[in-house]
């Protein structure tokens, strides 16, 4: 079975991100693919670079990148919500004169119209929020 | 894949308290480009979103209401109200905005995209759905 | 169907909205804050109670352990999944709503 995921919230604040995580690595041990993760309203946040949680708690950011490396995951986070947050790539910092990118390694930046996709190709679409 | 999908976008929160109505609107927009069986349903606070005269300049946000008149240009002609959720809060449909759409089939005629659907009648349609998510 | 309700019913209208919206036969799975839906010494106890006669009632067993509640505080008829089951569960049926 084809999945696909939607996480709404950013880390630590909600549950979702953590849940979603979990949720996504017993897809992917049941056999199933997972054709995209879409992070949309706060949820944008978890693509960002920057955070430093204390080190007895888990890494949320870092856990995506490991994921979408280890599986080949097509972690995207939603441009409209990126915009309004201050998550940048390359491409977006150098459009809208930022002085640097903060995106996470293995995040990509895209429109929504990934997600309707996702929703289209996909067998199941999961939303994780609040 | 062939066939179209019947996708439903379900609002059950407020306007402008949080953002979740005004970028859930933003999904109905662009997903309408994908040519699937759109329709949304608004429950709880969510029927709040369609109230008329909202006034956003007090508050300095944008006043995105009207963005919901161009649903029918974008062949989002499906809004269902829960008629519970209306009389709970003391509104009717007399007091949300009049939403409309061209029906292409009958001579363009302008058409209500509103349809006032009791729960019962709602859970039905929510069960006939491929993909729903929730704003 | 496959009902999700993350929050709590004592301080969200989420579970009692998607109660009212599911119809007989459907699975409903109660995760993260969710969970407190299943304590049988709980105001809603009775609520989860008459559900069961018309639709399967799961909840998360990461997530009641998380919160400190043991087998035995839970109401009687509801099943526990892991993640694996909760994957389980969105593959079965056909559709599946996270009453956010």
């Amino acid at each position: 079975m084809i999945y696909s995921l939607m996480i709404n919230e950013g880390p630590y604040t909600h549950q979702a991100s953590d849940t979603a995580y979990n949720f996504a690595q017993a897809v992917l041990k049941a056999g199933h693919e997972i054709y995209r993760v879409f992070f949309y309203h706060d949820g944008v946040n978890n693509g960002t670079r920057y955070t430093t949680p204390p080190q007895d708690d888990r890494n949320v950011v870092n856990r995506w990148s490991e994921m979408a490396v280890e599986h080949s995951l097509d972690l995207v986070i939603c441009i409209a919500a990126a915009q309004r947050r201050g998550i940048v790539d390359a491409d977006e910092a150098k459009r809208h004169g930022k002085e640097g990118d903060n995106i996470a390694d293995g995040f990509r930046i895209s429109g929504l119209g990934q997600l309707i996709e996702a929703g289209v190709q996909s067998d199941r679409l999961i939303e994780f929020g609040d | 894949m062939g066939t179209q999908k019947k996708m439903m976008y379900v609002n059950r929160r407020a306007p402008y308290g949080t953002i979740y109505s005004y970028e859930g609107l933003e999904v109905v927009l662009v997903g309408a480009a994908f040519d699937q069986d759109v329709s949304m349903a608004f429950i709880g606070d969510g029927v709040f979103q369609l109230k008329k005269g909202q006034d956003t300049s007090g508050i300095g946000m944008k006043n995105f209401s009207q963005a919901y008149r161009a649903l029918g240009d974008y062949d989002v002609s499906k809004l269902y109200v829960e008629s519970e959720s209306l009389s709970e809060r003391g509104l009717s449909v007399e007091d949300l905005m009049e939403l409309t759409w061209e029906d292409e089939d009958d001579d363009w005629n302008e058409k209500s995209s509103i349809m006032v659907v009791s729960r019962e009648e709602l859970s039905k349609l929510m069960d006939q759905q491929d993909v729903l998510l929730n704003f | 169907m496959l009902h999700i309700v993350n929050k709590s019913p004592y301080s969200s209208d989420s579970l009692q909205t998607c109660l009212s919206m599911s119809l007989e036969g459907s699975d409903i799975l109660l995760i993260e804050d969710g969970v407190y839906a299943c304590l049988a010494k709980g105001s809603v106890a009775n609520k989860i109670t008459k559900l069961m006669s018309t639709c399967n009632v799961y909840v998360l067993t990461p997530d009641l352990r998380a919160r400190g509640i043991l087998d035995e505080e839970i109401i009687k008829g509801t099943s526990q999944v892991d993640y694996d089951g909760f994957v389980e569960l969105t593959s079965t049926n056909d559709r599946v709503q996270s009453w956010l």
